[in-house]
């Protein structure tokens, strides 16, 4: 060792080399196999990509950086899963892009928020959070719901998306924008075919404004969170699933 | 040759030849910039194109007049040093500028009521977090990496540095990727990953900065006239060519539209969760710890005129370091849907790391053998010597959080943030400073600085305010993981989620006031280090017969630890 160590103390490129080389092995161990090992993420039904609205929540919900201070990752721990639900498969953010998993918890899990709220707490928690939880210490997000959600070219996030193997189909693309306004519209006349595209997706007037505003993406978000898997038929124990 | 500087002082090159690689990619950056402001897609992406077409347009400029005017002369056997004055004030200015954010996203949890506006979408902790963390690791420690690497790298190769006006375009360039990344966070432009928050076009830049700074660091080392390469010069090498590798393979993306600025990951979910952690604990291992251990290795030994203690040893923690470091990013991701096998490599990779880690520590200390005196005189000598101890206890406590019951504790809460400030505050920003107080008299030709009195307030500002800054992380942290696994004896959850967060108010009250002391030490060092350079106080200019900047005898140190290997 040392020999070699002498060599490459005396030649600038060999040194690069054997340090590249060096940090390359723990990289290509950890992280390739999670390509092909079938295990890492198992199928699970219910899971499906976003539709428009929640994209463009999630979007949002990048955007302002809630992932600073809030995980979407319930270890399977009691105490987390009497808080706050099953713990998070792997599934759960097979659809995330950046993952959004997080890594401090100044404020709760939301990784299964969906559902847990009203959209009018939701509303009058953003704009004034301690109106709604006295000593929260969380930003104020008003201004989303005064700012309009700009969406007329929102097909192209999907076109990106499925560029990156996300099975968005040509139809989802194109009618992308329109989705958006179907979702917030309980009375449009194609909310069947939209419901046909995104299973379970929530349909209805989120912020109570006639805007569409990012208020309306942001809870649309919300309120999907963790509802996409049904865990009264989920089997944790069945063999496919406990690799 | 090299034993006479004054002999050459008049032989005179000309930097061309970098004029025109440069040129072009400026020329290119405008273009696209330009074509960005015309017709690019989203509202937010604007402001960055005009930043950018300024700044190109400026560079071109300057290359236009510098070669119109001649002006980019010097004399290759004099040491390249004002690109590394503009790093050193560099580092000042996004010190002060990055603390001071530190500060106030520290106040805005401790008194949330005052410190948000709800029309202020960017005054937000969530786009003000990424500007701290970039504005301290990036423009504070990166700057400082890039001033002394070049420093140091001069100094134990003998040699002027590689590359003639590229070190002056990787400075600006890498200055340029700061404000924009800094000023897309404001406006809400992130990637969405900790520390990697950059959207592509940022990404794409900060590229081509790193790869330039890598072929001068490399160009550098090739034509050294030592025989061996210094000991510090091979972590600083591991820094720059591994950082290289985790920014590429972390942000690879596809944007939405190549004229906006948003983009979705390559990979997503588990894999991206894995990719991410790789990344950045190895910003932790191989920006925050070796980059900085190539500082301790050059500047504790100059500081205290001892050799090394010992070169077998740096040999065996230098490459075990970097071994190891890379496999225990999954640490940061225990009990998460990411494969036990891969949590349980990460676990056991971090517990070893300790050796390394205190190899290097050991290493770094015990050079002061001899010189123990010193750190009673000189507060510079003993901030560079506390950084490493906090380096030591920093990593020991690492390992420690790494293991996986001792992490179904500590994740999630501040105890992690207290762990990342006693290792950014405690070790990298102490050694930095130390470095810093060094440099400045060597640079700027000065006896010393302007007062020392103010170095030694300095080191008990910030040994205070960290020591405030942990303790409370600690206790924060570890009082409200209790809390949330805490039952009644009715086998109900104990404490509702708020309960806990209220519970947190005086250790952010006592956190905030640690940051604030840290923060008031960087500025009385922006202070002194200002009179310093006006030549004020105790700052006399040295004569012009003995400028130890350039003394060949600075190359002292690679023949020394040489020679111990050698058993003299």
């Amino acid at each position: 060792m040392n020999s070699l160590h002498d060599f490459m103390e005396k030649r600038a490129f060999a040194l690069m080399v054997g340090i590249l080389l060096t940090v390359m092995v723990g990289g290509i161990v950890q992280i390739a196999p999670l390509y092909y090992i079938d295990s890492t993420i198992e199928e699970v039904d219910g899971m499906r990509p976003y539709s428009p609205l929640e994209l463009a929540g999630q979007d949002i919900y990048v955007r302002e950086g809630c992932y600073t201070c809030h995980s979407q990752m319930i270890r399977p721990l009691r105490d987390e899963i009497e808080r706050y639900g099953h713990y998070s498969l792997a599934a759960e953010s097979m659809y995330d892009r950046p993952f959004l998993w997080g890594s401090k918890r100044t404020g709760p899990d939301l990784a299964r928020v969906g559902g847990k709220y009203t959209d009018d707490w939701h509303v009058m928690h953003m704009s004034e959070p301690r109106k709604a939880v006295p000593d929260s210490v969380m930003p104020p997000y008003a201004f989303l719901a005064t700012t309009k959600l700009n969406y007329a070219n929102f097909g192209a996030h999907l076109k990106a998306q499925k560029a990156l193997r996300v099975p968005y189909t040509d139809e989802m693309v194109r009618l992308a924008a329109s989705d958006i306004e179907t979702q917030v519209n309980p009375d449009a006349d194609d909310v069947d075919a939209f419901l046909a595209r995104y299973p379970k997706a929530q349909v209805r007037n989120f912020d109570g404004q006639a805007d569409i505003t990012e208020m309306d993406a942001i809870i649309a978000y919300m309120q999907i969170l963790g509802t996409l898997v049904d865990f009264d038929e989920y089997e944790a124990n069945i063999k496919d699933n406990s690799r | 040759m090299s034993n006479n500087v004054s002999e050459n002082s008049s032989i005179i090159k000309r930097a061309n030849g970098a004029i025109i690689p440069i040129g072009l990619i400026c020329i290119l950056g405008f273009v696209w910039a330009v074509m960005v402001a015309a017709r690019g897609v989203d509202p937010v992406i604007k402001p960055h194109a005009y930043m950018y077409i300024f700044a190109f347009a400026l560079a071109i400029f300057a290359l236009v007049y510098g070669v119109t005017k001649d002006k980019f002369v010097y004399n290759p056997y004099e040491y390249d040093d004002s690109v590394i004055k503009a790093g050193v004030i560099a580092t000042i200015f996004w010190g002060v500028a990055g603390m001071l954010v530190g500060v106030i996203i520290a106040l805005q949890l401790a008194f949330p009521q005052l410190l948000y506006s709800i029309n202020l979408d960017w005054l937000n902790f969530g786009r003000l977090r990424p500007l701290h963390t970039s504005g301290v690791i990036f423009g504070f420690g990166g700057n400082a990496l890039l001033a002394t690497s070049f420093y140091v790298v001069q100094r134990t190769s003998r040699t002027r540095l590689a590359g003639g006006m590229w070190p002056w375009f990787v400075f600006w360039g890498y200055q340029l990727f700061l404000v924009i990344a800094g000023t897309g966070y404001l406006m809400g432009i992130t990637h969405g990953k900790e520390y990697a928050e950059p959207e592509w076009y940022v990404d794409i830049w900060l590229t081509i900065v790193w790869v330039a700074y890598l072929s001068i660091f490399m160009m550098t080392l090739v034509k050294r006239k030592e025989r061996h390469i210094y000991v510090a010069n091979w972590f600083y090498l591991s820094f720059i060519v591994t950082v290289a590798l985790l920014h590429i393979v972390n942000n690879l993306a596809l944007p939405v539209d190549w004229l906006g600025a948003k983009s979705y990951s390559l990979s997503s979910g588990v894999q991206s969760a894995m990719t991410q952690w790789w990344y950045g604990h190895n910003a932790v291992g191989l920006f925050l710890t070796t980059g900085f251990l190539g500082m301790m290795y050059y500047f504790i030994p100059k500081r205290a005129e001892r050799p090394v203690y010992s070169y077998r040893l740096s040999i065996v923690h230098f490459w075990t370091v970097i071994f190891i470091y890379i496999w225990a990013g999954p640490h940061h991701l225990h009990f998460t849907a990411l494969p036990q096998w891969t949590q349980t490599l990460g676990m056991v990779f971090s517990i070893m790391l300790w050796m390394p880690s205190w190899g290097g520590m050991i290493n770094g200390l015990m050079t002061l053998s001899g010189a123990w005196d010193k750190l009673r005189t000189d507060p510079v000598l003993r901030m560079l010597a506390v950084s490493v101890a906090f380096y030591g206890m920093a990593t020991f406590e690492g390992p420690l959080m790494s293991i996986r019951t001792v992490n179904a504790l500590s994740h999630y809460t501040d105890w992690t943030i207290g762990h990342v400030h006693a290792g950014a505050l405690g070790w990298n920003g102490l050694v930095t400073f130390g470095a810093l107080y060094c440099l400045v008299p060597w640079l700027w030709k000065k006896k010393q600085m302007y007062s020392v009195r103010m170095v030694e307030w300095h080191f008990w500002l910030s040994t205070i305010g960290i020591l405030f800054y942990i303790t409370a992380m600690w206790v924060s942290g570890i009082m409200q993981g209790l809390m949330w696994r805490a039952y009644t004896d009715f086998g109900f959850l104990e404490y509702s989620f708020i309960e806990t967060v209220k519970a947190m108010h005086p250790y952010y009250v006592i956190r905030a006031l640690g940051g604030t002391l840290f923060m008031l030490g960087m500025f009385l060092m922006a202070w002194n280090v200002w009179l310093t350079v006006k030549g004020k106080g105790d700052a006399h200019a040295l004569g012009d017969d003995t400028p130890p900047a350039k003394k060949p005898s600075v190359s002292a140190i690679p023949e020394l630890a040489h020679n111990l290997k050698q058993g003299a």
